[in-house]
């Protein structure tokens, strides 16, 4: 199957409806976050909500900007676990020594 | 020769051929770069928020108002100017090539438009005394925090608005496809993804009250 022919077929995508709804969406829970900031948060807690609200945005855009919603499956299953899994060996191997080393002294 | 389950295997997504994602060698290779992207941001979100978690004095040089509302509207700005490339992409869709490249015109506008802001408010920072190694406000740390990351980030805007320019001049000459339009949104929109992460986790956790 040549290019043309990929871009014909797997690019129904959304409709402009959708798409402004979409970003409708972005930009309110943009104003949410704004908001939680006035409302003067312990900064652990205001992490995590921040991080929760940036992943949702996150998965808005790449499912109908970037039209992964409608792309064959098999490449969300490649490219997700993939980002998770690399996340997570940063989390596991790198950063507790990367830190740790941090703290040492020089002699 | 072929039986009915080597057919089968052919035709799967799997079976190796020339397109097992069904698209094409460009658009594959865009979604790649963003894989290795996503992993440098994340190294450098992750470090950041370890740091400002772990340091009580960390600077909170952002206001409400101006700078908080100052960076709402730069948000908003890179979000209208994916709205646009979103309709540079439906546009090439449908071969309409005037329309495309107005739409790509628009959104290398929202580009500079945020690029300019965020100069405005790095100056604006740069004169309160803040380098990339000392401030005036605690953690020295901050500097390299903020400017590091809003940095790479303004660089990677910097590329998508040049990249958007060569895709509009070589889509308005027939020379390019609507996939390679495609492949410039991809890249725009990771760029929109990535300050979704970078504006709330450095402005939003450095509120000053």
């Amino acid at each position: 199957m040549n290019t043309q022919a990929h871009a014909e077929e797997s690019h129904a995508g959304a409709s402009v409806g959708t798409n402004l709804a979409i970003w409708v969406g972005l930009v309110a829970i943009t104003g949410l976050e704004v908001f939680l900031a006035y409302k003067e948060l312990q900064p652990t807690l205001m992490l995590t909500i921040l991080v929760i609200l940036s992943l949702v945005k996150a998965a808005m855009i790449m499912s109908y900007f970037m039209h992964l919603k409608f792309e064959k499956f098999s490449l969300v299953l490649w490219l997700i676990p993939a980002i998770i899994f690399c996340i997570s060996m940063m989390f596991i191997f790198f950063f507790p020594e990367a830190f740790r080393l941090l703290q040492l002294k020089p002699h | 020769m072929h039986d009915v389950k080597t057919d089968a295997a052919l035709e799967s997504a799997w079976s190796g051929g020339a397109s097992p994602f069904a698209m094409g060698s460009k658009k594959l290779g865009m979604w790649l770069f963003i894989v290795s992207d996503t992993l440098t941001f994340s190294a450098l979100l992750i470090v950041y928020s370890y740091s400002r978690l772990t340091n009580p004095d960390w600077p909170k040089p952002f206001p409400m108002s101006p700078a908080i509302i100052f960076s709402t509207t730069m948000t908003v700005v890179l979000l209208a100017s994916s709205l646009t490339m979103v309709m540079a992409v439906m546009a090439a869709q449908r071969n309409d090539r005037k329309a495309t490249v107005l739409w790509l015109i628009a959104t290398m506008a929202g580009g500079l438009t945020f690029m300019g802001l965020h100069l405005r408010e790095w100056f604006h920072l740069f004169e309160e005394g803040a380098t990339i190694t000392h401030n005036p406000w605690g953690t020295p740390q901050f500097g390299a925090v903020f400017f590091g990351i809003t940095g790479m980030h303004m660089t990677h805007v910097l590329i998508g608005v040049i990249y958007l320019g060569i895709v509009a001049t070589g889509y308005g000459r027939g020379k390019f496809s609507a996939e390679d339009v495609e492949v410039n949104g991809l890249y725009w929109h990771f760029v929109d993804l990535v300050w979704m992460f970078v504006f709330p986790l450095i402005y939003l956790m450095s509120v000053k009250y």
